[in-house]
């Protein structure tokens, strides 16, 4: 195993056995401050809770990463192909973007009258731009002198961008990806708070405000270690998927020579 | 009748800068022609004004060599990283509708003739800077063109690596019979090369002067070393002289 593994792994458990023995030591009562310990066991003894919520949100999460992959990847591909169409549409996208979304998921939940519907629309609009933004610089990265090649050899509009600009945006879209997967996890859990605070939910996000209302603190840091874990889940898996597509030809997934 | 030519071409760029002023030029077929000249002198607008990449601002370029009678052979490889060797070499073909099969043959063929039989299946980045171009010269010849372009294609490499792809590119063309039109800074590079150098003059762009150099093919290393090529040396190196005084 090398150091990249050792060294965070050694400075989490000693930070965990930290933890435990101040909690022992210092006496903190579990509705304040429980330890790692205690937590563990709620995470087991509540999984038959804390399992479907899970789901849940990983469920919208995932959505709505495809959504934006579909959304934003077509959009970028649209605004290289015509610039009035991006001059029109991108400034609205950057206000969706700025837009902070706890501001506008009330509004979202009332609309869309559909819990689940709207919990997607919120992690949607959330994880999007990055793949857009990305995917539209990728797609203007290309090199000029292949593009006039493929002129020369008479290439079409289409198969440029099959052969030449899909290609080059591919690196740039899987860094938009990676920072989209994590915002699509964010985006459903704040978007579960605002819809939770009405009564309304089943996701992490709701146990969460449940366990709040409830004073079962152990449960809501159980809920809580459940969302920190999906999202390094999504990351490595997207880091996975990136390293997978790139590693024959891009700087970024070659590994430094010795 | 020549192959290109070129008569009284002039080219201002949008930002109103004048590349090239009058310019006339015959290109004959089966000849190897380099265009010698100072940076900035248009050496390369010539070159994409003849590929038709770009179109002249006045005066006209007449081609028997039309877009598919072409290769071109940019400064860097220009390769696509994502490709291997052999579908870096296979996409002209591609482009042009050729079945995978005969493609993937004609390319592998075409990376034999430049040295790189074994190479096929490796990416870009595994391939020196020589190596590089010479998949770059294979894709730029696996279509069987006629008239060959080459813009400075070995200004970035190791004089070693230069002086081996001048000596292997000499020996392409006599073996295929393509067409060369040849752009480079290099007084010694153009003198080893070429049997006629077209001298370019910068700010506006311009041909100023054209020098035959007799010396018998096939040329090889003691070519380098011999009297006459000091001497060809000498007069294009006066040419170009007078280009970067004029």
């Amino acid at each position: 195993m090398s150091a990249r593994i050792i060294a965070p792994v050694v400075l989490g458990v000693a930070m965990l056995g930290l933890w435990e023995a101040a909690v022992r030591a210092a006496g903190i009562p579990p509705y304040i401050l429980p330890g790692p310990i205690l937590v563990a066991k709620t995470l087991v003894a509540d999984w038959g809770t804390l399992a479907p919520s899970l789901l849940v949100t990983i469920e919208i999460t995932v959505e709505a990463l495809l959504a934006a992959v579909v959304v934003g990847g077509l959009l970028a591909v649209l605004f290289s192909l015509s610039r009035w169409i991006e001059l029109s549409l991108f400034p609205y996208a950057i206000i969706l973007q700025v837009t902070p979304i706890v501001a506008i998921a009330p509004l979202i939940i009332v609309w869309a009258n559909n819990v689940e519907l709207s919990l997607l629309i919120c992690a949607w609009l959330v994880a999007f731009f990055p793949i857009l933004s990305n995917s539209i610089l990728g797609l203007r990265s290309v090199d000029p002198n292949l593009l006039s090649l493929f002129e020369l050899y008479g290439a079409g509009g289409w198969r440029t961008l099959i052969d030449l600009r899909l290609p080059s945006a591919l690196p740039y879209f899987l860094g938009g990806l990676r920072i989209s997967g994590g915002l699509a996890l964010i985006g459903a859990v704040v978007a579960e708070f605002v819809a939770g605070t009405g009564g309304n939910g089943s996701g992490l996000a709701y146990r969460i405000l449940e366990s709040g209302y409830q004073l079962k603190i152990p449960r809501m840091f159980a809920a809580l270690a459940l969302i920190s874990a999906t999202g390094i889940v999504i990351f490595l898996l997207l880091t996975l998927l990136s390293h997978l597509l790139l590693r024959h030809w891009h700087e970024s997934a070659l590994a430094p020579e010795r | 009748m020549p192959l290109v030519g070129v008569r009284g071409v002039s080219k201002v760029f949008a930002n109103g800068v004048q590349a090239l002023v009058n310019v006339a030029l015959d290109v004959e077929a089966g000849e190897f022609l380099s265009v010698l000249g100072p940076s900035g002198c248009g050496k390369s607008t010539l070159l994409r004004l003849i590929a038709g990449l770009i179109q002249p601002s006045g005066g006209t370029i007449d081609s028997s060599a039309g877009r598919a009678d072409l290769g071109f052979v940019f400064q860097e490889p220009t390769l696509m990283p994502w490709a291997t060797a052999l579908a870096n070499v296979a996409l002209p073909l591609k482009l042009h509708g050729v079945a995978r099969s005969e493609r993937e043959a004609r390319a592998a063929e075409a990376l034999g003739n430049v040295g790189l039989k074994g190479f096929e299946r490796t990416w870009p980045r595994e391939l020196s800077g020589g190596m590089k171009m010479r998949v770059s010269i294979a894709r730029a010849l696996v279509t069987g063109p006629r008239l060959l372009l080459m813009d400075e294609p070995f200004a970035a490499l190791d004089e070693i690596t230069r002086h081996r792809l001048n000596a292997d590119l000499l020996e392409l063309w006599q073996r295929s019979k393509v067409t060369v039109v040849f752009v480079t800074h290099s007084v010694f590079e153009s003198v080893f090369l070429s049997q006629r150098i077209a001298v370019m003059a910068a700010r506006p762009g311009r041909v100023l002067s054209e020098l035959s150099i007799a010396a018998p093919y096939p040329r090889s290393a003691s070519f380098r070393t011999s009297a006459e090529y000091a001497a060809y040396c000498r007069q294009a190196s006066a040419r170009l002289g007078e280009a970067m005084a004029a």
